[in-house]
């Protein structure tokens, strides 16, 4: 009996989790213009529509951009925090921890606005203007935090005694490093560019007050047409292109390291 | 050994790694907070549009005692805590679904099939919601629609939020070990009462971390209100506001630090309980 009601409860919870999604699938073939429902007509005018729309094409590609900007920085200073506070006693090591969750702890629009204001006052005056490279900069700041978790948890795991041994066998750092240390972390730093990524490429509050004028990435693009009747075709067949593609990560994750991989998003 | 030459290098090592990552997180960022946080005691003068920096408690003021601020305030209090009610009560059985009831096999794919919503965008999962509750939309052909407002922001936050309450709650349960549900029914008790006495004590951590995502992230959101808010609005919206078209920065930075001082009260309520750990 329990175990009948259960088995409803998360047959529900599944179709409350994916009804809405499969709706805007349907929907991208809806003939009517206005979505209107039973559809009645079936149409892959849309699909093309949007192939054929620049707008959101160098959206696309302006994000694909910012998210591999914020990607490579958060790779960097990532794994270089993460050697630090597993490898070395510091005083204020929890600090550093503490530092590095609070740009995703904070509610996204006060990270937003203390960079834009920062930028406009200090960095604007050296004649760099917000653009680009100021939403790459906003990105890796709260992206930093999945390749810090993944490289620290695979740290710990992992202990010295190979690298030790390697130093011990008469290997260079260099070497070590090569041959050792690198290729130990190196699913947990697919995984954590893969957060990373993700998390860049859905960003849309911080991108919003980090973006210079004319930058639009696909979150941003996606909610500024989101409101014209007349785009709604094009923005759900965009809208259905980024629920398929939410699959990739996923399958890559399980491919890589199992089922634990894409556990978190943080 | 030496040992005063290693340890130096190892200062060096260190110094060389943190620096980067601290001159960026700890100088560039902290110190942007800073200022905003400074900022929220200055205000604006209302015929030149300048920022006037003196030391003023005015925007606290008009925060504390004007009406529209304090129901703001509370409505965003009050959809977080319903967002977190409701993802409370939907988690708990699917997640003990997932660890307890179903086979290793499919407990491996409902798995997957929680974790895959989280990769897609939040924004199209919002844009899904306004679909579903437009008017002649298929909710409306259904049973009718709520429509716009405020019930529809609760409904698409709890949407948003689910899979971060079930996940820690689910990580919870598959600690527990079975046998300590299979002493209570030994010694008698029924499913409720085990549920009761022996499973939503052990997991009171596990909903805490959950509530912290839930209760954040509704605090902090405006997107989804503006999606299918209709015309209601809650602090996001009023930071927003501020900051564009009232273009008023030391008053968007004190209303900001609403939420947060909600969320720093919050944290240390909770952190008795060992939520952090659970994150």
């Amino acid at each position: 009996m329990t175990r009948w009601v259960l088995r409803s409860v998360m047959a529900l919870g599944l179709f409350f989790i994916y009804a809405p999604l499969l709706l805007v699938l349907v929907n991208s073939f809806n003939g009517d213009r206005t979505f209107g429902w039973p559809p009645h007509d079936f149409t892959t005018q849309w699909w093309s529509a949007a192939w054929h729309n620049g707008g959101a094409r160098d959206a696309l590609w302006t994000s694909v951009k910012a998210g591999l900007g914020a990607t490579a920085i958060a790779l960097v200073l990532g794994t270089m925090v993460a050697f630090a506070v597993q490898r070395f006693q510091f005083f204020g090591r929890d600090t550093v921890s503490l530092l590095i969750v609070l740009p995703i702890a904070l509610p996204g629009i006060v990270t937003g606005i203390a960079l834009d204001s920062a930028w406009r006052s200090v960095i604007a005056p050296l004649g760099l203007g917000k653009g680009l490279f100021s939403v790459i900069v906003g990105h890796a700041t709260f992206c930093v935090v999945t390749v810090y978790n993944n490289v620290l948890a695979r740290l710990r795991r992992s202990g010295v005694s190979f690298e030790e041994a390697s130093a011990d066998l008469g290997a260079s750092p260099a070497q070590t490093f090569r041959y050792i240390t690198f290729p130990m972390i190196r699913s947990a730093l697919l995984a954590g560019g893969l957060l990373a990524f993700a998390l860049s490429f859905d960003e849309i509050i911080v991108t919003t007050f980090t973006a210079g004028p004319g930058i639009q990435t696909l979150p941003i693009w996606i909610f500024n047409n989101l409101f014209r009747p007349n785009q709604a075709p094009v923005v759900n067949v965009v809208a259905a292109v980024l629920i398929v593609l939410s699959v990739l990560p996923v399958w890559l994750a399980q491919r890589v390291a199992g089922p634990e991989a894409g556990a978190s998003r943080t | 050994m030496d040992n005063d030459q290693g340890l130096g290098r190892r200062r060096w090592q260190l110094a060389a790694l943190l620096s980067a990552p601290m001159l960026w997180l700890g100088v560039a960022y902290l110190g942007a907070l800073a200022v905003l946080l400074v900022s929220a005691f200055w205000t604006v003068n209302g015929f030149t549009g300048e920022v006037v920096r003196e030391f003023s408690l005015q925007n606290f003021r008009t925060i504390v005692t004007e009406e529209v601020y304090r129901n703001v305030t509370l409505r965003s209090l009050g959809v977080a805590v319903a967002v977190t009610a409701i993802c409370v009560v939907l988690a708990l059985p699917m997640a003990f679904y997932m660890a307890k009831v179903a086979s290793p096999r499919t407990r491996h794919w409902l798995v997957i099939a929680i974790l895959t919503p989280l990769w897609a965008s939040y924004l199209v999962k919002a844009y899904a919601w306004r679909v579903l509750l437009a008017n002649d939309g298929p909710l409306d052909s259904l049973i009718g629609t709520p429509g716009y407002g405020l019930f529809a922001v609760v409904i698409v936050l709890s949407y948003l939020w689910l899979p971060y309450m079930i996940l820690p709650i689910y990580a919870g349960l598959e600690r527990l070990p079975d046998s300590l549900l299979e002493a209570s029914a030994d010694l008698g008790a029924r499913g409720g009462r085990t549920f009761r006495g022996v499973v939503l004590p052990i997991l009171v951590p596990s909903i805490f971390a959950g509530s912290i995502f839930t209760f954040s992230l509704s605090l902090g959101d405006y997107i989804t209100v503006q999606i299918v808010g209709g015309k209601s609005q809650l602090i996001g919206n009023l930071v927003y506001a501020n900051v564009g078209a009232a273009n008023n920065l030391p008053f968007a930075a004190a209303i900001a630090c609403v939420p947060v001082l909600i969320m720093v009260v919050y944290l240390t309520a909770v952190r008795r309980s060992g939520a952090l750990e659970e994150l």
